[in-house]
C-alpha cells in the first residue's frame, strides 16, 4: 500500500506546488500508516529528483523514454495507472492545475476511484474518508465521502504548506517505451510564457479592475506588483476590453487562484469576480464606493481614489523594502 | 460530422445558495437555472463552425443527464441552435454517473466531437469530460481556448500551465473547453424559440452504477472578521499592517 503523487516538472524542474503536492502527500500517508511515492515523468537530473526528498518523499519513481515531452492525456494515464498497480496506491494525489484536471479525470475511471476535486487539506476522516471541498464556486462547502477503495485527490495550488521533512529518497528510472507514431494528439507549436510570475504560482497577486479607469493607467499598479515580487491579474471586462491579456482574467470564468496576498484595485466584487479569489487567504481592497460588495470579502481596505492611493502605496513598499 | 454538446444545468451565477435538510440539500427555492456558462460557450462555438458549410458539420446535438425539471434549460440551447437533443432520466448525483450515462448514449450512436465544459459551477468537479473519454477511450484535450477546423483537420489551442500549445487530435475525441472558445454565447432568437418546440428532445432512462462518491454534508464559509479600514490619506498604514499584522509582505 501507499500513496502515490504525480509531479509534472517544467523543463526539468520542480516548482513550489510539486514540493506542496509532495507534503500533503507525505502527511495523508502518515495518516494511512504508509509512505509517499512520488512519479515525475520526463527528463529530470537526479539533483533535482532529490529535492523532493526534502518534503518526505520515501521513493521517487522517474519515468522516462521517448514521446513524453508533451501531454498526451492517454499515453500518460498509461504510464500513471500502471505505476499505481506497481506501487499499490491506494490514494493518487495530483494537482488541480491544468494537467491534473487533464488526467485526473481519467485515472479515476480507470483506476475506479472515486474522485475529491480541488481539495484544500487532508481529509476529515480516512475511515470512511472524508474530504471537504469547494462548492457552488467557493459560495459553500461539502463534506465529500469517497466510497470507493482507491481514492484520487487534487490539491488546489498554494493550499498546503509545505512542510520540511529531509531524507534520502531512493530514486528508481522507470524506464517507458512509447511510440510516437500511436500518439491520439500531437503538439504543433509551444508557447511558453517566460519571465513573469505564474498568476497560478503567485503567492502575492496585484489586480485591477474597471475602476482603473483606462488601460494608460497601469504603470503604478505594474510597479507594485514588481516591488512586492506579485503577479498582475484583472477582472473579466477589463481584459475584455483588451486593456490587459486574457491570461490575467481571475474569476470564475477565468483563474481561480488562492495566493496570500490578493490586491483588489477598482474592482466592484461581483460574486463571480470573487468566486475566483475568494480562497486568497488576504484580500485587500481599494475601492471609492464605501458600499462596494468586495469589502465584504476583504481584511482590509481602502475608501479612495485608485489613481492618488496607488503611488503612495508604491512608495510607502519602497520604503519598508529598503528600496 | 456530427457533434455533440454536454450540458449541465447550474444555478445562475448570482445565486446566494442555502441548503435544507440538516445541510445535506440545495434549497432549490427560487434558484433560476441556466445552462452552465461554459456549455453555453462551446454550443455557441459548435454553432459557428456549422455556420462554415466548408467544415461540414451536419448535427449538433446537446445532451444532458438530468431529471425532467431541466428541460427548459435544453429547450434554451435548441432555440440558441442546437439541432436536437438527448436527455438521460436521472439525478445527476455525481460526475462518475454522468460520465458513465453520457458514454453509454454515445456508444449507441457516436459523434466525432465532443464538447464538455471545464467546470460546471455548482460542484466544480473539473471531472465529466476526462471521465467520459476514459469511458469512450478516445483522446481527450483540456483548456481548449479554441478549436478550428481546417482541411478536414482539427487545430486546438490548449493552455497549459505557463504558456499555450497548438495541438491536433484524431477524432473522435473529447475537447475541454474554457474561455477564449466563443466570445459571447449565442442568444436565442424569437424564431428560434419557436422552433424549439418541434426538435427532437430524446429521452432514455440510466444504467445503474454504485456511487464512488456521496455529499455528507454541506457547510458554508466561516464568516471572516469584518474588513479594516485605513484612512486614505495614510494608505502607508496599509502597508505596515500587511507586513506587521497579516504577515503577507
Ligand atoms: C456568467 C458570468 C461569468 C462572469 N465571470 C467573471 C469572472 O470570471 N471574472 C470577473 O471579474 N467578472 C466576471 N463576470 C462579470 C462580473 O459580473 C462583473 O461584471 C465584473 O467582475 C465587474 O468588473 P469590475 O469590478 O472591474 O467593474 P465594475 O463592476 O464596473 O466595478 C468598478 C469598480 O471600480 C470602482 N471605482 C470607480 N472609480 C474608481 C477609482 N477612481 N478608484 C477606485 N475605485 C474606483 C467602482 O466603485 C466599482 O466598484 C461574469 C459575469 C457573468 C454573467
Ligand atoms: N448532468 C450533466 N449532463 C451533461 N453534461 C454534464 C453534466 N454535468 C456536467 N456535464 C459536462 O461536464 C462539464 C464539466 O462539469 P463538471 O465535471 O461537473 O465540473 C460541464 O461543463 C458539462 O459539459
Amino acid at each position: 500500500m501507499s500513496v502515490l503523487v504525480f509531479t509534472e516538472n517544467w523543463d526539468g524542474k520542480f516548482k513550489k506546488l510539486s514540493f506542496e503536492l509532495v507534503s500533503y502527500a507525505t502527511k495523508l500517508a502518515e495518516m494511512l500508516n504508509t509512505s509517499a511515492v512520488v512519479l515525475s515523468i520526463g527528463p529530470v537530473a537526479d539533483e533535482e529528483l532529490r529535492k523532493l526528498g526534502n518534503y518526505g518523499a520515501a521513493k521517487i519513481l522517474n519515468a522516462t523514454g521517448d514521446g513524453l515531452n508533451s501531454l498526451d492525456n492517454q499515453s500518460w494515464v498509461n504510464i500513471i495507472f500502471q505505476v499505481a498497480e506497481k506501487v499499490d496506491a491506494t490514494v493518487l494525489v495530483l494537482s488541480n492545475n491544468n494537467t491534473g484536471k487533464a488526467l485526473a479525470p481519467r485515472l479515476s475511471v480507470r483506476m475506479k476511484a472515486g474522485i475529491g476535486a480541488g481539495v484544500n487539506g487532508l481529509p476529515k476522516s480516512t475511515v470512511p474518508f472524508v474530504v471537504s471541498k469547494k462548492v457552488y464556486s467557493g459560495n459553500a462547502f461539502a463534506d465529500l465521502l469517497i466510497r470507493s477503495e482507491k481514492k484520487i485527490l487534487t490539491l488546489s495550488q498554494n493550499s498546503f504548506e509545505l512542510v520540511e521533512k529531509p531524507g534520502t529518497p531512493e530514486i528508481e528510472n522507470y524506464p517507458v517505451s512509447l511510440d510516437p507514431g500511436t500518439l491520439k494528439t500531437r503538439v504543433k507549436e509551444v508557447h511558453k510564457q517566460t519571465g513573469k510570475i505564474l498568476l497560478t504560482d503567485a503567492e502575492i497577486v496585484v489586480s485591477g479592475g474597471r475602476g482603473m479607469k483606462s488601460p494608460d493607467n497601469w504603470g503604478p499598479l505594474i510597479e507594485l506588483a514588481d516591488l512586492l515580487g506579485a503577479a498582475t491579474a484583472c477582472s473579466r471586462p477589463v481584459s475584455d476590453e483588451g486593456w490587459r491579456p486574457h491570461e490575467e482574467h481571475t474569476g470564475q470564468t477565468g483563474k481561480i487562484i488562492a495566493p496570500n496576498l490578493y490586491i483588489a484595485i477598482g474592482i466592484s466584487g461581483a460574486t463571480q469576480h470573487l468566486a475566483g479569489v475568494s480562497s486568497s487567504k488576504c484580500i485587500v481592497a481599494i475601492n471609492s464606493d464605501k458600499d462596494a460588495p468586495v469589502f465584504e470579502a476583504a481584511r482590509y481596505g481602502i475608501v479612495g481614489d485608485a489613481a492618488k492611493i496607488l503611488p503612495q502605496l508604491v512608495e510607502a513598499v519602497k520604503e519598508i523594502k529598503g528600496k | 460530422m456530427r457533434i455533440l454538446v454536454c450540458i449541465s444545468n447550474v444555478p445562475d451565477t448570482t445565486t446566494r445558495v442555502k441548503f435544507v435538510e440538516n445541510s445535506t440539500k440545495l434549497d432549490t427555492g427560487g434558484i433560476q437555472w441556466v445552462i452552465n456558462p461554459w456549455d453555453e460557450l462551446s454550443l455557441t462555438r459548435a454553432l459557428e463552425l456549422k455556420d462554415d458549410p466548408a467544415n461540414n458539420i451536419q448535427q449538433i446535438t446537446v445532451a444532458h443527464v438530468g431529471l425532467a425539471g431541466a428541460e427548459p434549460t435544453i429547450r434554451k440551447a435548441l432555440a440558441i441552435g442546437a439541432d436536437d437533443a438527448l436527455r438521460v432520466n436521472a439525478d445527476p448525483t455525481e460526475a462518475y454517473f454522468v460520465a458513465l450515462q453520457l458514454a453509454n448514449v454515445i456508444r449507441e450512436d457516436p459523434y466525432d466531437i465532443i464538447l464538455c465544459g471545464i467546470e460546471s459551477s455548482d460542484y466544480n468537479g473539473s471531472t465529466v469530460g476526462g471521465m467520459l473519454a476514459e469511458f469512450l477511450d478516445i483522446p481527450s484535450v483540456s483548456a481548449v481556448s479554441s478549436l478550428n477546423i481546417e482541411n478536414g483537420e482539427v487545430l486546438i489551442d490548449r493552455e497549459i500551465d505557463g504558456g499555450k500549445e497548438k495541438v491536433t487530435a484524431s477524432m473522435p475525441f473529447v475537447a475541454i473547453v474554457q474561455k477564449g472558445i466563443a466570445k459571447e454565447p449565442r442568444i436565442a432568437a424569437m424564431r428560434g424559440i419557436m422552433m424549439a418546440r418541434s426538435k427532437t428532445l430524446k429521452v432514455t432512462e440510466p444504467v445503474s452504477t454504485e456511487p464512488m462518491t456521496e455529499v455528507l454534508e454541506f457547510h458554508m464559509p466561516k464568516p471572516h472578521a469584518a474588513c479594516k479600514f485605513i484612512d486614505p490619506e495614510q494608505p502607508k498604514q496599509l502597508v505596515e499592517l500587511l507586513h506587521n499584522e497579516a504577515k503577507v509582505i
